[in-house]
């Protein structure tokens, strides 16, 4: 689609391909871009041809967090109460509702990292529903040694990737990880040696995905999301709804009968 | 009072589920937006559904998208106040306070300014999750005029009224749930669903005593404690002049299933 100029929007055969694009500075957020994902994001969220999302980054980075030379303590508090930054309402702009969008759209969203994630460019990485990595990817928040603490949602979804212990020392410590301990730790999902390697395995899960049965696909994301947050028997009764919802689909006919003439199914996502 | 058929209404949909009456709000171009001329239609088919003996509870819905985004502004931005007092247009909302049948709003999308007042005025509410409630009449310079300062007080209360009017924000399901102002939220695909199914319930309850309890409920707003309580004796006593009373407590006694006569 027309429109950005900080990330390319590219769509081929049902998968959306969102590349952060401002390779010269590792793909720093400044508030054009971070505004810009929110709009793609959205516009990926209702475009039904769209049914699985991989993002990534131009050049040798996946995301360096936001770009520090766009924000200092004086332009902050130019509108506050003199010396005092107001953080909490630029993540609440820029931020949050990137990766709130990021976990409640109803379709799969693969971060393929292919260089550094750092800051909120890591917490992006985790608020997609997987990562692909290269070996050279790192990921490192050091919020802590700049006095904050990993936003973005970092501090909720990390310790649900890799366990509290290891989510709490990482943010402590503020050190990086290498591509190869974010894969023993179950952080990425995958590892590849190289850059083609690693785009080869992203579109060839990303077909898996844009083929399959997309409502069904967002009904699994919806239910895993809310079943975070509720008690079993809770859980269990909102369970019974989404199932209903999935068999009225279109998919869940064709799944069945192809199933029972063993053949492939062919979804339409409805 | 009209009765018209299915097909002569142009802004609302109207169908029938055994006993339970269904209308749907359909003015897709304009988000619902409650012209004089959709409220018209609504109120007569409330109205017939209401007559309708074969009828025991009614579900209003919006439909999948949207339930109703606010009053036409365009038909009154230029209105002077004695154009407004004149005309009247809110009298025409107060025959659905005088409807006798229960009435289960299903709400999903938007249901703001006169739309959140219309599901207000419904006697019970279930939204989908990703419905959104709003009086928003601040930001246009007015207040709620069809019920929203009362109706929504009485239901959670003043710090919440007094906030979510004068500030106009919108609000959530769940917010709206955890604020005593609707019934159930449900996943935006069972919204409606779940509306219906409750009607259903309620439609095959005794239509007279379902009547009676709706009224005296409604009467616990208006009156002391201890006129809502004779209030309610008097219409408990009545109800020993019903059939299904005698029916009912029969049924009960020789342990079978009541049949009722909703008489």
């Amino acid at each position: 689609m027309a429109g950005y100029e900080h990330l390319l929007y590219e769509v081929d055969g049902g998968i959306l391909t969102i590349t952060l694009n401002r390779p010269d500075c590792l793909n720093a957020f400044n508030d054009e871009m971070s505004f810009e994902l929110q709009k793609a994001l959205k516009e990926a969220e209702k475009d039904k041809a769209v049914r699985c999302v991989i993002l990534t980054g131009a050049g040798r980075g996946f995301c360096a967090g936001q770009d520090l030379r766009s924000r200092s303590i004086n332009a902050e508090s130019s509108n506050g109460n003199g010396d005092r930054p107001h953080l909490g309402e630029s993540i609440r702009k820029r931020y949050s509702p990137i990766i709130s969008k990021l976990r409640s759209m109803e379709k799969p969203i693969i971060a393929l990292v292919n260089g550094v994630a750092a800051g909120a460019g890591a917490s992006i990485a985790f608020a997609c529903d997987m990562r692909i990595a290269v070996k050279e990817a790192k990921f490192i928040q050091a919020f802590v040694k700049v006095g904050l603490i990993p936003d973005s949602g970092a501090c909720w979804l990390l310790p649900r990737l890799i366990g509290y212990g290891r989510a709490l020392d990482l943010a402590l410590t503020g050190d990086a990880i290498n591509a190869e301990t974010a894969y023993q730790w179950g952080l990425v999902n995958c590892m590849k040696d190289s850059l083609e390697e690693a785009q080869a395995a992203a579109q060839e899960l990303a077909n898996r995905y844009a083929q399959g049965p997309t409502q069904a696909i967002g009904l699994i994301k919806r239910a895993m999301n809310k079943a975070m947050t509720l008690d079993l028997d809770a859980y269990l009764d909102y369970e019974a709804d989404l199932q209903e919802i999935a068999g009225r689909s279109d998919d869940y006919k064709e799944g069945v009968s192809a199933f029972l003439e063993k053949r492939t199914a062919q979804f339409t996502g409805r | 009072m009209s009765t018209k058929t299915a097909t002569e209404y142009q802004f609302i949909l109207i169908s029938q589920e055994e006993r339970v009456g269904i209308i749907q709000l359909h003015r897709p171009d304009a988000l619902n937006a409650l012209s004089p001329d959709l409220m018209k239609e609504l109120v007569d088919a409330l109205e017939a559904f209401d007559a309708d003996d074969a009828i025991g509870c009614m579900v209003l819905t919006g439909g999948e998208k949207v339930f109703a985004a606010g009053a036409d502004i365009k038909k009154m931005a230029e209105a002077s106040a004695m154009d407004m007092l004149l005309v009247d247009q809110l009298a025409r909302w107060d025959r659905i306070r005088k409807l006798h049948k229960p009435i289960v709003a299903a709400i999903n999308g938007y249901a703001l300014g006169g739309g959140c007042e219309l599901a207000m005025m419904c006697d019970m509410i279930i939204a989908g999750e990703s419905a959104k409630f709003g009086q928003p009449e601040i930001n246009i310079g007015v207040i709620p005029g069809a019920g929203g300062t009362q109706r929504l007080t009485r239901a959670v209360g003043k710090a919440k009224a007094m906030e979510l009017i004068l500030t106009g924000r919108q609000f959530s399901a769940q917010e709206a749930l955890e604020m005593g102002l609707i019934n159930k939220v449900a996943p935006p695909e069972l919204t409606i669903e779940e509306a219906k199914k409750l009607a259903k319930t309620i439609s095959e309850k005794p239509a007279i005593a379902v009547r009676t309890a709706k009224e005296a409920i409604l009467k616990a707003f208006d009156t002391t404690i201890e006129g809502g309580l004779d209030y309610e004796r008097k219409l408990f006593y009545l109800l020993f002049a019903s059939a299904d009373q005698k029916e009912g407590m029969q049924a009960f006694m020789e342990k079978r299933t009541p049949a009722w006569s909703n008489r």
